[in-house]
């Protein structure tokens, strides 16, 4: 690792100056990839991509060594080249290298074939490994987010099921807006979204193939089911069933269609997300109350609080890397967003105002996802922040969006 | 605030047994009566006029006896202007027995969406229960969650959420 490696743990980072040249093709597709790898870097808050216009050695590919002096001089402390040229057979090969300019020595070098239809997640992959290289943290980059995309005003929205990247491109519609939608969550594999849609009759929980556009409905219970979410292991759904004035949590194996009660009070328990390694839950009750964050193993066993802070506590999260939970939190008028750790202590507040809600990890564990509304008439936007509470970064969106939940790394 | 420990079977008993006002639950509609907020909903024959009504009619039961009744913030206690509502609605119901009944539940949007399903749910039910305790017919009524989906009023103060925070009882089936 380099004597400039990144230590995105700490509370506050300088972003490292890094310069990123126009990677060299016959057409303009080549500048296209590096600047989705340039504007990945930059919405991470741990980079800043030098302007190109400040660059002394033009035209650089990944073929000749850098003048590094040329690159010192600008400050740069690392450099990313690369190219883009097609095949006989019609794909593109895309290289790169990245540079530690002072050491003068190359940090990675890569390069990969892919349809020219993916050329976005060439450039995010490429992200992604500069990024690894560099903070010795996995990226988030090559990944998506599937979401509710809102229109109309606000007495009748109409809401579709949504996918994008976790950049904001290439949106696609799942469902057409005639039935209403809500929280919608990745299965591991990325092929398959739970939800809850409103449909003929009593509102329900589905499961949606995302290459076939087949759905189903989980499960055959006496009642309104709402707030699913996959097991880790994605044999599983788990989701809250309502019966009169209590709302219960159930797990449903999908293989065996068997399905598990893990709560039993009279009170509103929901929000059920699993600890990566699966062994444990953590949910939202207002059993004592307001609504709180508690913990139960996943057979629903130990059932403890965890959350004792002023105000209420809901939406809880588990992070993928298992280190902390991520809520939204209720209090003195504010709705934040916020971490704290699986036994409750280290409770950090990344971001309050009138509205924010229902935070969703990044592969990687360290960037949050969530939806932000404003008083009145307008309509919910989606943002993300990183763990350190300073970089927050509106996330582009065709309308009104909410209910985000962040996919796997693709691979 | 803590949200008032809802036992609704309970609580219906104590109304109905030991006089109408509920400790703590009082009400605090802001000023508005509970069948003032029909406002646009009533249908073609618009506010307070009942000159062409039919009685007996959707119409009617909206705009003369008042389809909803409102809450406290997180509560699913039925109000004790919300108690009068639904007797007037269990008078009517129970005279016009030709119509399938579905209770809408709703929350504002000051709450997370999860929950707000479920509280929307447990105001339904809390409302159907207190109907049924005034023999409306438990088969004929459903009930149905929208949380903060179905927002009646869209604007951006306390009395405005707190016509949000409503059971609505829809005769024909669900109206959205």
């Amino acid at each position: 690792m380099p004597w400039w490696s990144l230590d995105i743990t700490q509370g506050n980072v300088q972003p490292l100056p890094i310069a990123i040249a126009d990677f060299q093709s016959q057409d303009g597709l080549g500048k296209q990839i590096s600047d989705v790898v340039s504007a990945d870097l930059r919405r991470s808050g741990l980079f800043a991509p030098i302007d190109p216009s400040a660059f002394i050695q033009k035209g650089l590919g990944p073929d000749v060594s850098p003048n590094f002096q040329d690159w010192t001089v600008i400050n740069a402390q690392a450099l990313v080249v690369g190219r883009v040229s097609p095949e006989a057979d019609g794909r593109l090969r895309v290289e790169f290298r990245l540079w530690d300019v002072f050491a003068g020595q190359q940090l990675d070098g890569q390069q990969f074939y892919t349809n020219p239809d993916n050329w976005r997640r060439v450039g995010h992959i490429i992200a992604d490994a500069i990024y690894e290289r560099i903070t010795g943290e996995k990226g988030y980059f090559d990944s998506r987010v599937v979401f509710v995309g809102e229109s109309g005003d606000k007495a009748n929205r109409v809401k579709r099921l949504a996918i994008m990247d976790q950049d904001g491109a290439n949106v696609r519609y799942l469902t057409d807006g005639r039935d209403l939608v809500l929280t919608p969550r990745f299965s591991p594999n990325r092929q398959e979204v739970t939800y809850m849609s409103f449909g003929n009759g009593e509102p329900r929980v589905y499961l949606l193939q995302l290459e076939t556009g087949q759905r189903e409905i989980v499960g055959n219970f006496p009642g309104m089911t709402f707030s699913p979410r996959f097991s880790p292991d994605g044999q599983k759904v788990i989701m809250s069933l309502q019966q009169n004035g209590n709302a219960n949590i159930y797990a449903m194996d999908l293989r065996s269609r068997a399905t598990t009660r893990l709560t039993s009070t009279s009170a509103i328990d929901t929000s059920p997300s699993y600890s990566p390694d699966g062994t444990r839950i953590v949910f939202e009750s207002d059993r004592g109350g307001r609504q709180q964050l508690y913990t139960m193993g996943a057979d629903g066993s130990n059932q403890q609080r965890i959350s004792f802070g002023d105000g209420s506590y809901s939406t809880p999260v588990w992070s993928p890397r298992g280190d902390l939970i991520a809520f939204t939190k209720q209090s003195g008028g504010q709705f934040q967003i916020g971490v704290m750790r699986p036994d409750g202590s280290g409770e950090r507040i990344l971001t309050s105002g009138f509205h924010n809600e229902g935070p969703t990890w990044a592969p990687n564990g360290r960037v949050l996802m969530f939806f932000r509304d404003q008083r009145g008439g307008g309509g919910p936007q989606l943002y993300s922040i990183d763990l350190t509470g300073y970089n927050e970064q509106k996330v582009p969106t065709p309308g009104y969006a909410s209910d985000p939940a962040w996919s796997p790394l693709l691979d | 605030m803590l949200r008032m420990v809802s036992q609704s079977k309970t609580r219906i008993a104590v109304a109905l047994f030991a006089g109408l006002l509920v400790a703590g639950c009082a009400s605090k509609k802001d000023g508005l009566p509970d069948n003032a907020a029909g406002l646009g909903l009533g249908g073609a024959n618009g506010l307070g006029g009942s000159g062409n009504v039919v009685p007996g009619s959707p119409q009617d039961f909206t705009v003369n006896v008042g389809d909803r009744v409102f809450f406290e913030t997180d509560s699913s206690d039925i109000t004790a202007t919300g108690q009068q509502t639904l007797q007037r609605q269990a008078q009517w119901l129970r005279q016009n027995t030709q119509y399938p009944i579905t209770i809408e539940g709703h929350a504002d949007e000051r709450g997370t969406r999860e929950y707000n399903l479920a509280l929307g749910a447990r105001r339904a039910s809390a409302t159907r229960d207190y109907l049924i305790q005034l023999g409306v017919p438990g088969n004929k009524m459903r009930t149905i969650s929208y949380g903060k989906e179905r927002p009646v009023a869209v604007c951006d103060d306390i009395s405005c959420w707190s016509q949000n925070r409503r059971a609505v009882t829809v005769l024909g089936g669900p109206s959205s």
